[in-house]
């Protein structure tokens, strides 16, 4: 496997509340290696947009740590920190309020390389958005356009337009395709994979929608309530999975297969329970069809299967026979 | 197939500048130029009125001339003291169109300032302001002008500081709040993610968006200082007589407005066309500023 990129490191993430702290992400360690994908899923609220935020420190990490080509990035300042920030950017979920609405397409593009004074000169900068704009399929048509004329898919090009400004290594997508509809989807997901391709993109790609994270995944974590609860590569995670948690998301999965339709699915019961102070244990246990009175102690990240791994003492127990 | 493709490319492809689409937008809205002449027509004539306008018939008294109603030599009629009311409406503009223009103007300004300081940072930073605000609120504009006056002298420049202050704290909290619900939004963490200085964000994402109501508000602020001017004059605080201005020409003629109805109607059409014309100009800059608008 290539050079490894991005690592966390018993990343902690805690939002202060009345009642008490808020445990948005809780301990999540992850590595995604140059050129490669991280899928990240889990239902709405389990943390994992705050994952991806917290790891480009646009909010700062309660404790853990975030290491960028091995050198924890979290206390660095000034120039040390614009180095390494540059090189991590970020695509958003809402294409509509992630465009600044004052701003022409050639303005909004041209932001990252206006404030971190990259180009030498006018010639230079002009080029340089020149060529990410024909990167991302924005001909010089739409120099002078504003956000609300295009569509949505144009508005997420712009998106991915301004996150490639800069010429990053590392991509936190925040669900970019979720507000855009299936045909819009594809065309900017082939456009991510391109880069990826072309440029040895790592991205962090956050998403609820399973079929779009198999597309372009080569590992996937899933999150529930702040914590991971399995982390393998794709295909493994498709083909055996362990988890209830994620068995019941797979489950989930729409199916256009007449002979499958009336295949088990995996029906939770009960709600999230609360995030704030947690119980120390399965935080799925609440739902857990399996639940038992080992639950309740803490679980440990085991290795079931080389690079899988899964936070349920039940799991471990019957992958070790 | 020729005629299609050059449609389509056709309409995005503006390569006009960003100052001349605002301009566009603004001469599109008629009443909002018909404001801007207006109101620069007004303002030429009461600056140029020493070329052509002898500042003694502002002061020269004359009891055989008293109440003249308008005529060939009088244009808009004689107060009670013989007065010629032209000159002195077109004298009064100097002081009441500037006195305004500039009390609005530092408001405005130091509204953004505080407001967006409040409003983008919170915190202590936001607790302090406000506060701040708070107190000159609780006191009564008229009488915080009068208090600062008292403080601080009187004259023109003082009395705009005054003004100033009072319009600052109602200026301050419309920025305030309307930076606050600009400040979640998606585009200005974009913003945060490729390194932009907390100055940028606010100067170049917030402001920006916030600024349409800010200026209407403002501009219609306008009628208010007139009428502030006016009130301080009448209390003897403001303009000292005899010098003119449209306020206090309006409270000097008080008593004999029943029977001599031009002395009142007079500069309160030029006070009402001056703001009149200022709201105007106000609607139109806000959707001037604004790419939504259609070019």
């Amino acid at each position: 496997m290539s050079e490894v990129l991005i690592e966390t490191r018993n990343l902690k993430k805690y939002f202060p509340h009345k009642l008490g702290q808020v445990h948005a992400v809780d301990d999540v360690s992850l590595r995604i290696c140059a050129g490669q994908t991280l899928g990240v899923v889990g239902e709405s609220g389990c943390g994992k947009s705050t994952l991806g935020r917290a790891i480009i420190r646009l909010h700062q990490p309660t404790s853990g740590e975030v290491l960028y080509k091995g050198e924890n990035i979290l206390n660095l300042k000034g120039r040390d920190w614009r180095r390494v920030q540059t090189q991590m950017q970020m695509i958003f979920q809402d294409p509509y309020s992630s465009l600044n609405p004052r701003m022409s397409v050639k303005q909004l593009i041209t932001e990252p390389l206006r404030v971190n004074h990259v180009a030498a000169n006018k010639a230079e900068l002009e080029e340089r958005v020149r060529s990410t704009m024909e990167l991302c399929g924005l001909p010089d048509r739409y120099d002078n356009v504003y956000p609300h004329e295009m569509d949505g898919g144009r508005r997420q090009r712009v998106g991915l337009a301004r996150a490639l400004a800069l010429n990053p290594e590392f991509i936190v997508c925040d669900e970019p395709v979720s507000a855009l509809d299936v045909s819009i989807q594809a065309q900017i997901l082939n456009l991510l994979m391109d880069l990826q391709e072309s440029r040895n993109l790592s991205y962090m790609f956050i998403t609820h929608d399973l079929c779009v994270v198999r597309h372009i995944s080569h590992q996937i974590m899933v999150m529930y309530m702040g914590q991971v609860v399995e982390y393998a590569p794709t295909d493994e995670i498709f083909e055996n999975h362990a988890h209830p948690y994620t068995a019941a998301l797979l489950s989930a999965i729409p199916t256009t297969d007449l002979s499958r339709r009336n295949r088990e699915r995996v029906v939770l019961k009960g709600e999230v329970s609360n995030p704030i102070n947690p119980k120390p244990g399965c935080r799925f246990a609440p739902r857990c069809p399996y639940a038992s009175e080992k639950c309740n102690e803490p679980q440990n990240l085991t290795e079931i299967a080389p690079n899988h791994f899964v936070a349920c003492h039940e799991c471990a127990k019957q992958a070790g026979g | 197939m020729d005629m299609k493709k050059e449609k389509t490319t056709s309409s995005p492809q503006k390569k006009k500048s960003q100052a001349q689409l605002i301009l566009i937008r603004f001469t599109k809205n008629k009443l909002a130029v018909i404001g801007l002449i207006v109101l620069v027509a007004l303002m030429l004539t009461s600056l140029t009125a020493p070329l052509w306008l002898d500042y003694s018939k502002v002061t020269h008294q004359s009891v055989r001339e008293s109440f003249q109603t308008p005529n060939a030599e009088h244009w808009f009629g004689t107060d009670q003291f013989g007065r010629d009311l032209f000159a002195r409406v077109i004298y009064g503009g100097r002081i009441s169109l500037f006195a305004g223009l500039v009390t609005i103007g530092i408001a405005f300004l130091l509204g953004i300032i505080l407001g967006g300081a409040a409003g983008f940072f919170g915190g202590a930073v936001d607790t302090v302001i406000m506060r701040f605000t708070d107190i000159l609120m609780s006191v009564p504009g008229i009488l915080l002008s009068i208090s600062i006056v008292a403080a601080l002298g009187q004259g023109l420049f003082k009395m705009l500081i005054a003004l100033s202050v009072s319009l600052i704290p109602r200026q301050a909290r419309t920025v305030r709040s309307a930076v606050i619900t600009m400040r979640g939004q998606e585009f200005v963490e974009a913003a945060r993610t490729y390194g932009c200085s907390n100055f940028g964000i606010l100067f170049r994402y917030i402001i920006p968006n916030v600024l349409g109501p800010l200026i209407v508000g403002v501009m219609m602020g306008l009628g208010g200082v007139i009428l502030q001017i006016a009130s301080l004059g009448y209390l003897g605080i403001g303009i000292a007589p005899p010098t003119p201005e449209w306020g206090t020409i309006i409270s000097e003629n008080q008593a004999n407005i029943m029977y001599h109805m031009y002395l009142g109607i007079i500069p309160g059409l030029f006070i009402m066309i001056a703001v009149l014309s200022l709201n105007f100009v106000g609607d139109g800059l806000r959707d001037a500023l604004d790419p939504k608008m259609k070019n």
